[in-house]
């Protein structure tokens, strides 16, 4: 279960968006979600949309692995939508109980999922399509301005870019102990939601300790291997922009400003 | 010319309680002299705790001498001017192939050591080239680490160090985490980097049977030297073996059952092969077909 999660997993292929510089992903990612927030009509997301299904398809990325990765995000999703549902005052269409389902809940309701759906797709598609290292070496060249004003961007991007290393040997460790706990007695399947998030406390002891311990055994393995922060590093993959790299960027551009004519100004 | 040497060599782990006081002092390495050749397949033997794990790491200048002195490559840990030569000249791997790959991508992991020693663009993608080579693990370059075995992970590791041209690979329980067919790869490849790259390999471990191939060997116990020797002398002592808690190989204990109960084989025999044709010239001197 736990291990179904893609969000921040590179996926293995040869593709346009694949060989893109990290920046201009970034700044992407950065745009795509940007104009979800600015539009306040229909058009607009279906706008997004077609955007979206057009990097997905450049990005050879199946669109089934992606969807994998957003059924953890499914319940947020649905409380967002209940919420939006249910609690947005309005004309009632439907009112059952104390419950009221209004026109503009339903609305709503339509507009937080196309955004929320489509900002997780959005973003995992630069995940999918960028290996950390590299996001990593887009975030610190993208920021390295920011180093003038003492804000440790190299030691940031490290630490980002091991995090999402990790990540799936944490989760993979998550699965090991809980089913060592569920050998010994442990429930985490039984009640309501409040005593499935106790039953998990006892997982996060273990979890800890293992992750200090990995943290620790990594610092080790770099300073092994000559690592000494930013300083006197190159880089196997400099990233240098290419002239694909110049056509997406005015390719966002254009996105961006045609979308929010339709999604804003237009409609 | 010796590439590690070190001279009554003393660390301590001190062990303190809540408010820093000392509670009791751990003598993890005790006085501990010896010498490895540039070029040499060394094994250093040891049960859990016996201290090797820790001589290891000061070849590495992760640890430093408590008492006594580490050279390597000529070069004396203690001095902090050379401590970055030293982790160049002496690469190191870990047991958890887990806990030591930084990239996310096989090539981008290897590429981590040269990336921190500075080496520009095109020598690392070289030396990442031919690294990746060695070990054969050239055609998964470009694969996530996670979708790896066990044993392709360590190879990984060891690209990882090689790739930085070390004089000397120091391994540490490189196979401790790997079933049988994930050691065998790893210790094939260990081998090769002897052989045919030429680079010094010290090989800590507890496996009897990865050391059959070492020039010399090193078994450690309560952090003093207990034996040394090739692994031939090494696995003519089963007694002493026995009472440093080491098992020998089946086929040296088979044999040195067999000589216990009259049969003249000779000491220190290592390889089933090599027992077969020991046993069947036995059966040829009593006359006996084959």
């Amino acid at each position: 279960m736990l291990r179904d999660i893609t969000i921040g997993q590179y996926y293995q292929t040869e593709s346009v968006i694949h060989r893109l510089d990290p920046r201009v992903k970034l700044a992407g990612t950065l745009i795509f979600i940007l104009s979800l927030f600015l539009f306040d009509n229909f058009w607009g997301y279906l706008c997004a949309a077609a955007f979206l299904a057009a990097m997905i398809r450049l990005s050879r990325v199946p669109f089934r692995y992606m969807i994998k990765g957003m059924k953890s995000i499914l319940f947020l999703l649905l409380l967002t939508v209940g919420f939006n549902l249910f609690l947005t005052p309005g004309e009632a269409l439907v009112s059952v109980w104390k419950l009221r389902i209004t026109r503009e809940g339903v609305a709503l309701a339509l507009q937080m999922t196309a955004r929320l759906s489509m900002l997780i797709i959005g973003s995992s598609i630069m995940t999918l399509t960028t290996t950390p290292n590299n996001l990593t070496d887009g975030i610190e060249k993208g920021l390295r301005p920011l180093t003038f004003l003492r804000v440790p961007v190299h030691e940031i991007a490290m630490m980002m870019s091991i995090a999402l290393r990790f990540i799936p040997i944490l989760m993979e460790e998550t699965d090991k102990i809980m089913k060592a706990q569920t050998a010994r007695g442990a429930d985490f399947e039984s009640g309501g939601l409040f005593k499935k998030a106790k039953a998990m406390v006892p997982l996060l002891v273990p979890l800890f300790i293992s992750a200090f311990r990995r943290a620790n055994d990594l610092a080790m393995a770099m300073e092994a291997r000559c690592y000494r922060g930013g300083k006197g590093r190159t880089k196997m993959k400099p990233l240098v922009y290419k002239k694909r790299d110049i056509l997406a960027y005015l390719a966002l551009f254009a996105y961006l400003a045609g979308s929010v004519t339709v999604g804003r100004v237009l409609f | 010319m010796e590439i590690v040497k070190t001279d009554k060599l003393v660390f301590e782990y001190i062990r303190r309680d809540e408010d820093g006081n000392v509670e009791g002092i751990n003598r993890a390495v005790d006085e501990v002299t010896l010498g490895i050749r540039q070029g040499d397949f060394v094994a250093i033997l040891g049960h859990n705790g016996s201290g090797k794990s820790t001589l290891a790491k000061h070849i590495n200048a992760l640890l430093f001498p408590t008492e006594g002195t580490v050279w390597v490559d000529g070069r004396d840990t203690k001095e902090e001017d050379e401590i970055w030569n030293i982790r160049r000249s002496a690469g190191m791997v870990f047991q958890n192939p887990d806990n030591q790959i930084i990239g996310q991508v096989v090539e981008e992991d290897v590429g981590f050591g040269p990336e921190n020693m500075g080496v520009p663009t095109a020598e690392i993608w070289e030396r990442v080239k031919e690294s990746l080579k060695a070990v054969g693990m050239y055609e998964f370059r470009k694969y996530s680490p996670n979708k790896l075995s066990g044993g392709q992970k360590q190879r990984v590791s060891i690209a990882g160090v090689l790739a930085m041209h070390p004089k000397c690979i120091v391994l540490d329980e490189p196979t401790a985490m790997l079933d049988p067919n994930g050691r065998r790869e790893v210790i094939r490849a260990v081998r090769a980097l002897n052989d045919v790259e030429n680079v010094t390999v010290i090989l800590i471990t507890h496996y009897m049977e990865e050391i059959i191939h070492a020039d010399k060997v090193f078994v450690m116990d309560g952090g003093r030297i207990a034996m040394e020797g090739t692994p031939r002398e090494i696995f003519s002592q089963v007694e002493r073996l026995k009472e440093l808690r080491l098992e020998a190989p089946q086929a040296t204990l088979l044999a040195y059952e067999l000589q216990q109960r009259g049969i003249p084989l000779p000491d220190g025999i290592l390889s089933i092969e090599e027992l077969v044709e020991e046993i069947l010239r036995y059966r040829r001197s009593l006359g006996g077909k084959e």
